[in-house]
């Protein structure tokens, strides 16, 4: 078991249970805050957009080129991810990540 | 003023559960048309993952999205139903009573309009419509120099056009609008662009005669009064920003579905989302029923294949509306002359 850290769109910082081999849009869906996930984990709508901590980025698998086609539809930082295109194993205990704003 | 069309069942959204919602109901002599805001059936499956294969379709170990409403396509082809395609539907007012329902129903592209004795929602995750970047006080812009898609070509004559994107209508407008604009310049975040690599390097080719700007970065803010664009403050990868002068803004970043108009026909919403009961999957207002994803009740599951249960039972209420004097007999197609007629297959 482990934890990630994700701080919403207001900026509060909120600490997750995290379950193996789910995806982190998964857990951050499953516990409530708002993340859309519209596509459900298909890498096919980027609405699961975070911000992963500098820290954190180059623990995580490289994105695809699916995953790079999929975030040219949003205003990215460099460390711009889909979290559904991250599964959690306990190397990510402590992962931290940031809610992106979405457009009206 | 035009004439209305006048349908037995009016359904809202050409998804695979509003496809299937046909089928179940042209098994009992009811009518439908159509409306979808996209330019053909399919919705989210032909929309947003046509080439990816589903393995939950109960009889198909694998099928992807565009295979499903293929087939789905053929399964309804006896029943005739008419679509109405690129039109959001913006109206929906009941003009009858609770035990003999009526609607008006209005869509805002060519204003059709439609009487009908009951509306099936499908409407999935809500209108598909165009994906607009989250930037600061970007709605002021909206309509007056920020454009989500270009109608007329000739308003953007002699303008210093910022278009930002890089999938095809990002491509496509960029060398489409570039002989007649003053100055344009294409924003993307990378150097890679999923767009046709004949438009790319049409593109890239414009670049390098110096006849248009290419930047990499992202918006990160807009300058302008008065609802008119001047500027677009360019964010680099490395935290730089510069500025690009510009009239107008077209950002191209794809499609997402909001609820839309829905929200204001009178329905009970519940975070979004429609509740029903799960006898008939009618909503809080008689004759107006919720089918797919858009709906929510205990235990719901967002699977097609709940959508097309949901439909099934739907299509027994809405019997009750449409022939009120009519006794429904349940039957079965793999044993009932009468079905299998209406699907032309009788011996």
């Amino acid at each position: 078991m482990g934890v990630i850290h994700v701080t919403d769109r207001a900026g509060q910082r909120h600490t997750l249970e995290a379950i193996e081999g789910w995806r982190v849009m998964e857990i951050i869906r499953d516990w409530g805050l708002p993340i859309e996930g519209l596509c459900g984990g298909a890498c096919e709508c980027a609405t699961c957009h975070v911000f992963v901590d500098e820290a954190w980025l180059d623990k995580l698998y490289p994105p695809t080129e699916e995953e790079e086609d999929q975030l040219d539809t949003v205003v990215t930082k460099p460390n711009s991810r889909l979290s559904c295109q991250i599964l959690w194993t306990p190397e990510l205990d402590g992962l931290e990540v940031t809610l992106a704003p979405t457009g009206n | 003023m035009t004439d209305h069309i006048e349908t037995d069942v009016v359904i809202i959204g050409a998804g695979p559960v509003g496809l299937f919602a046909v089928f179940e109901l042209g098994l009992l002599d009811i009518k439908c048309h159509l409306v979808d805001i996209l330019p053909k059936v399919g919705g989210q499956c032909a929309e947003l993952y046509p080439e990816k294969p589903i393995y939950d379709i109960p009889g198909f170990p694998m099928v992807t999205g565009q295979g499903l409403v293929d087939n789905l396509m053929a399964q309804i082809d006896p029943f005739h139903p008419t679509f109405h395609f690129n039109e959001m539907v913006e109206s929906l007012e009941s003009i009858g009573t609770p035990e003999a329902p009526r609607f008006r129903v209005k869509t805002s592209e060519n204003g059709t309009t439609f009487e009908c004795k009951a509306v099936v929602i499908a409407a999935g995750g809500g209108s598909f419509l165009p994906k607009k970047p989250p930037i600061d006080n970007i709605e002021a812009y909206e309509g007056t120099s920020v454009f989500y898609a270009v109608r007329k070509m000739e308003m953007f004559r002699d303008k210093k056009i910022l278009i930002v994107g890089g999938g095809d209508s990002a491509l496509d407008w960029t060398v489409n609008l570039q002989p007649i604009a003053k100055r344009l310049t294409l924003l993307h975040r990378r150097d890679a662009f999923r767009a046709a690599p004949h438009t790319v390097e049409k593109m890239r080719s414009l670049v390098a005669s110096g006849d248009m700007d290419l930047h990499l970065g992202q918006v990160s803010s807009l300058k302008g009064e008065n609802h008119v664009l001047s500027g677009a403050v360019i964010r680099k990868d490395d935290g730089s920003e510069f500025t690009v002068d510009c009239d107008v803004m077209l950002p191209f970043f794809g499609l997402t579905m909001k609820l839309g108009p829905i929200a204001d026909w009178g329905l009970n919403l519940h975070e979004n989302l429609i509740p029903v009961d799960t006898e008939k999957f009618e909503t809080n207002v008689p004759g107006i029923f919720a089918i797919g994803d858009i709906n929510t009740y205990p235990g719901k599951l967002k699977l097609i294949l709940s959508g097309f249960h949901e439909g099934a039972l739907a299509a027994q209420k809405i019997h009750r509306y449409v022939y009120p004097e009519k006794k429904l007999l349940f039957q079965y197609t793999t044993s009932s002359s009468s079905l299998q007629k209406k699907l032309g297959v009788a011996a």
